[in-house]
């Protein structure tokens, strides 16, 4: 049968649309060529002519008191440039700076040392092997201070007073001080209804957990090579950054260096994870030596100083309790957080939020009032408190929450999958007010969780266990129903140092249709340059391999916050389409001009403009590109650009469920992951192959968090777990094999509809494989155990149980 | 510090440098020679994105000293691809999404060469034991393990 006239045009509709390669589509990434060939370009690959080293000499102590600091033996040997410390920053007041947190931090130990491995001196030298020999010359006598480790006992009438330099001030940047080692009380939501509420009720449950101090652990460390043209007075600094804008604001701030004279390249990232959001003294102390010497200085971390001095995350020690009638229908939730920031409060919150976006933690349920109070403590650690692939203190929120949902089901003796789908927000409550102050956008809960318990034969799973519970054997069901928060942020509340939290892209067509377009987010692995390309692709018509995209140059990307907290897509993405449909809207004229017609009797379809009802009178983005250099209508400037700053009206919050299936040996603790099952809903999906694949990588991670790794801390400060002997990096060996699902629940506000994605994975996984272990004792009276589920932890819950017997 | 004349064979060319005894072989080939493919990331051994292959076997290059590589012949990820275009290895990766921020990525592709020279063809097991050593933080290796049979099945129709 011939087609007919119109399925031709619709089918060539189609050939066009999936020419382009735009939004929806599996495209192979831009990157890929350079990275397999090995022409990656690294902040290590840099090499500059007349470039030196820089080395830092660190403390072994946890809290020492600097008696004296002999430099002589360093400088004497042959190579050594410079051997800097406090005293020598002093005059140029940069022995100290600010954090993103409100709080200060030294650059250089200043008459006291508070964490082991801080930086005590730099040495600078011609290369690396000089300045790792010079450092251990530096001689520095310590006085032992007296150490605090346990955040618990922090704010003791007898506790050391860490931060001398805030000694008896009773105000901090974010609360009142209650305590010389406290940094801020942070409260959400109701405290007299919720404790009404919970006097009142049926059913309380409560539970502590505690969330251990991890490390994000790139497998790039953090560097730098800072470069300073004493000509110029020009300044330049390739380095390991996921925000270079806000580097450079800072970097200028703290130099004086005006900030049109600074430019921060963040080349090639071997990852972050929300590692490489702050700005550390390794990088101040190049740039300081860099101006000091007139010549370039490369400073780049070896893996023991990334683990002990770089931004950690967590460290959260939580007690969840939820008030419910006997129906396990939530009437309130109280959290209390007791929150150790190490030495110095260097997080990387939006500054109105000293706990992050903590209180998302009523999670995907209709909770009528709740409460929640953080208290921030200094101890003798590294700074930090990082959003590990999580938005702000996300994974800790939805921890808590997730954990109680299976302590109150417990409780009840409701099964798990019940006592959420009785509390889920139901899909006409969107978009939904949390009682902590939210508005959650959109949502499909119910449709998530019947998905996956059909996919895995929930019912079937249940009764399997039933069986091997008879036999004396140990397997558990994790069920998690997350939501996440992210996408930072609305200016109105959610800004870094003062800027607020917007993001941009400028996109420029030239005229033979080819694009470049510059973001002011960076990748570090997510991909933009392909997945930008394919959105431009979609809201212009033009072909993603012909779209440049570019990133993380200072001096040409415009200003924007940076890639963390999964913003890219919500807030860049958005920036993306709106300055793609700017180009558009003038297209659109020009195309009139040049089809002589009006410019509302055009349509656009795919890649081009028609006149409404005449076929063949139309003109491709391709032909107005052309025209956009020298065929305008009367008064139009020329060319076919445009700029957009996205200040987003609210934030997204994709959602999951995830299922997942252990059996353990009860003999050894030894968990085997059987099955994993994760259903993501991340809205619009713009690369369905690079969501797969954050997916995976973000499972991976969370396995990592919940089955092994630690920082642990010695009494005496001691780092533990510093190296990768100690700490636990999942090989491909013990990685699970992944299941991946999804639902599609658009965001109402981004102008596509999408959410981001790359964090649900590692904040939705880590609750369910405590719930999965905890569920494989849970028939024994089990209601919690703290992470990480390594082996010998989990035979201490059999030991305990006496499990373990041979009979 | 008195300094040792080396020569190897880098990616098929004889090249030759002059180093302390102390030097690690990545610095060498990275800063001496200009490769900058290999990585470093743990200097213990354990993450692999050092590895580099040294006569027909892999090596972690971070905790190999220059001088041991002497008279040997050493490839890195810059010697995979040919005139022809890129080793199969290096496109099953891109084909299957095996790589994401491509720190680890050298070292997993020299890797997974000296892999299916020595297995051909490997199962899911013999690819998550064999490619064991070198670690990602990105992928969650799923997709490394499918481009790993994608590049077996490619060499052996070749």
């Amino acid at each position: 049968m011939a087609a007919s006239a119109e399925d031709i045009q619709s089918q060539t509709t189609q050939q066009r649309a999936d020419e382009l390669q735009g939004i929806g589509c599996s495209r192979k990434r831009k990157e890929d060529p350079r990275f397999v060939q090995g022409k990656g370009n690294y902040v290590d690959d840099i090499k500059l002519p007349g470039m030196l080293f820089a080395d830092m000499v660190r403390s072994p102590y946890a809290h020492a008191r600097i008696k004296g600091i002999n430099k002589e033996k360093a400088l004497a040997l042959p190579g050594v440039h410079a051997v800097l410390t406090a005293e020598d920053l002093k005059p140029l007041n940069l022995h100290w700076m600010p954090t993103l947190a409100g709080d200060v931090q030294a650059v250089l130990a200043d008459e006291k040392v508070h964490f082991q491995y801080q930086e005590v001196a730099v040495v600078v030298a011609d290369d690396r092997y000089i300045a790792a020999a010079a450092i251990d010359l530096v001689e520095v006598e310590y006085e032992p201070l007296p150490v605090l480790v346990d955040a618990h006992r922090a704010m003791d009438e007898d506790a050391p007073v860490l931060r001398e330099d805030l000694a008896g001030k009773t105000q901090g940047a974010h609360s009142e001080r209650i305590h010389d080692n406290h940094i801020f009380r942070w409260e959400a939501g109701d405290k007299e209804p919720t404790d009404r509420a919970f006097d009142q009720a049926e059913v309380t449950v409560k539970q502590s957990m505690y969330y251990p101090r991890v490390h994000p652990s790139p497998l790039e460390t953090c560097g730098c090579v800072a470069s300073f043209d004493k000509v110029n007075e020009h300044l330049t600094v390739y380095i390991t950054s996921q925000a270079p804008h806000v580097v450079r604001t800072v970097v200028s701030m703290l130099s004086g260096i005006p900030e049109s004279k600074v430019r921060i390249v963040s080349p090639d990232i071997g990852g972050g994870f929300g590692n490489k959001v702050g700005v550390y003294p390794g990088y101040v102390n190049s740039i300081v030596a860099s101006i000091v010497l007139g010549r370039p200085v490369k400073w780049v971390e070896d893996r023991m100083e990334h683990l002990s001095t770089t931004a950690f995350a967590r460290d959260y020690h939580m007690t969840g309790e939820l008030a419910a009638d006997k129906d396990g229908r939530i009437k309130a939730l109280r959290v209390d957080v007791l929150a150790d920031h190490g030495a110095f409060d260097a997080c990387a919150d939006p500054s109105k939020f000293p706990a992050g976006l903590f209180h998302i933690c009523t999670g995907s349920y209709d909770v009528p009032t709740a409460y929640v109070k953080v208290d921030g403590v200094y101890t003798n650690k590294a700074p930090g408190g990082v959003a590990y692939r999580c938005s702000f203190r996300v994974t800790e929120a939805v921890y808590v929450i997730e954990r109680m949902m299976d302590v109150l089901a417990q409780k009840l003796g409701i099964d798990k999958a019940e006592i959420r789908r009785r509390n889920f927000i139901r899909r006409e409550q969107f978009p939904y007010q949390t009682a902590l102050g939210w508005e959650v956008d959109s949502g499909d809960y119910h449709t998530a969780l019947d998905k996956v318990l059909e996919a895995v034969d929930y019912e079937g799973l249940r009764r399997e266990q039933a069986e091997k519970r008879e036999q004396g054997e140990l397997m558990g069901i994790g069920l998690v129903t997350f939501t996440e928060i992210v996408g930072a942020g609305p200016t109105r509340t959610c800004d870094i140092l003062g800027v607020g939290m917007f993001d941009s892209a400028e996109i420029r067509v030239h005229p033979t249709g080819s694009v470049i377009a510059r973001m002011g987010t960076i990748t570090q692995g997510q991909g933009h340059q392909t997945t930008y390309a394919q959105i431009i692709a979609s809201e212009l018509g033009l072909p993603s391999d012909q779209i440049q995209i570019e990133e993380g140059d200072t001096d040409t990307a415009p200003y924007g916050l940076g890639t963390y907290g999964s913003r890219s897509t919500p807030v860049g993405g958005a920036a993306t389409a709106m300055a793609a449909r700017k180009i558009r809207a003038k297209a659109q004229k020009i195309a009139a001009h040049l089809l002589e017609v009006s410019e509302h009797d055009l349509e656009w379809d795919v890649d081009r403009f028609k006149v409404k009802g005449v076929p063949g009178q139309e003109k491709t983005m391709k032909d107005v590109a052309w025209a956009a250099y020298n065929n305008l209508p009367e008064g139009m400037e020329p060319g076919l650009e445009a700029v957009d700053y996205y200040d987003p009206p609210n934030f997204t919050y994709p959602f999951g469920c995830y299922l997942c299936v252990v059996d353990i040996d009860r003999h050894t603790g030894q968990t085997d992951i059987r099955r994993f099952y994760a259903l993501d809903d991340c809205g619009t999906r713009i690369n369905p192959m690079i969501i797969e694949g954050q997916i995976h990588g973000g499972l991976n991670e969370g396995f990592a968090v919940a089955m092994g790794q630690e920082l642990p801390f010695d009494e005496e400060g001691n780092s533990l777990g510093n190296t990768f002997m100690d700490y636990f990096i999942p090989t491909f060996v013990e990685t699970p094999k992944w299941e991946t699902d999804y639902t599609v629940t658009p965001s109402p506000h981004h102008p596509l509809g999408a959410k981001g994605v790359a964090e649900s994975p590692h904040v939705g996984s880590i609750p369910c494989f405590t719930s999965a272990v905890v569920d494989a004792f849970s028939h024994l009276g089990i209601t919690h155990m703290d992470m990480p589920h390594n082996a010998y932890r989990v035979w201490k819950q059999a030991h305990a149980l006496g499990l373990d017997k041979r009979n | 510090m008195a300094k040792q004349h080396i020569t190897f064979t880098l990616n098929g060319r004889e090249v030759d440098a002059l180093v302390e005894a102390r030097e690690l072989l990545v610095h060498t080939i990275r800063e001496s020679l200009g490769e900058t493919g290999t990585h470093i990331g743990c200097e213990t051994s354990h993450c692999g994105v050092c590895t580099v292959d040294l006569n027909g076997q892999s090596v972690k290059a971070c905790t190999l000293l220059s001088v041991q590589a002497n008279g040997g012949d050493v490839m890195t990820v810059e010697g995979l691809a040919d005139a022809e275009g890129l080793h199969a290895v290096q496109s099953a990766f891109i084909e299957d999404h095996g790589l994401q921020c491509g720190y680890c990525t050298p070292g997993m592709v020299v890797r997974a060469y000296r892999l299916l020279q020595e297995n051909p063809n490997p199962s899911d097991d013999e690819i998550r034991w064999g490619m064991s050593g070198n670690l990602c933080r990105c992928t969650g290796y799923q997709n490394i393990v499918k481009a790993v049979h994608t590049a077996a099945a490619k060499l052996q129709q070749a």
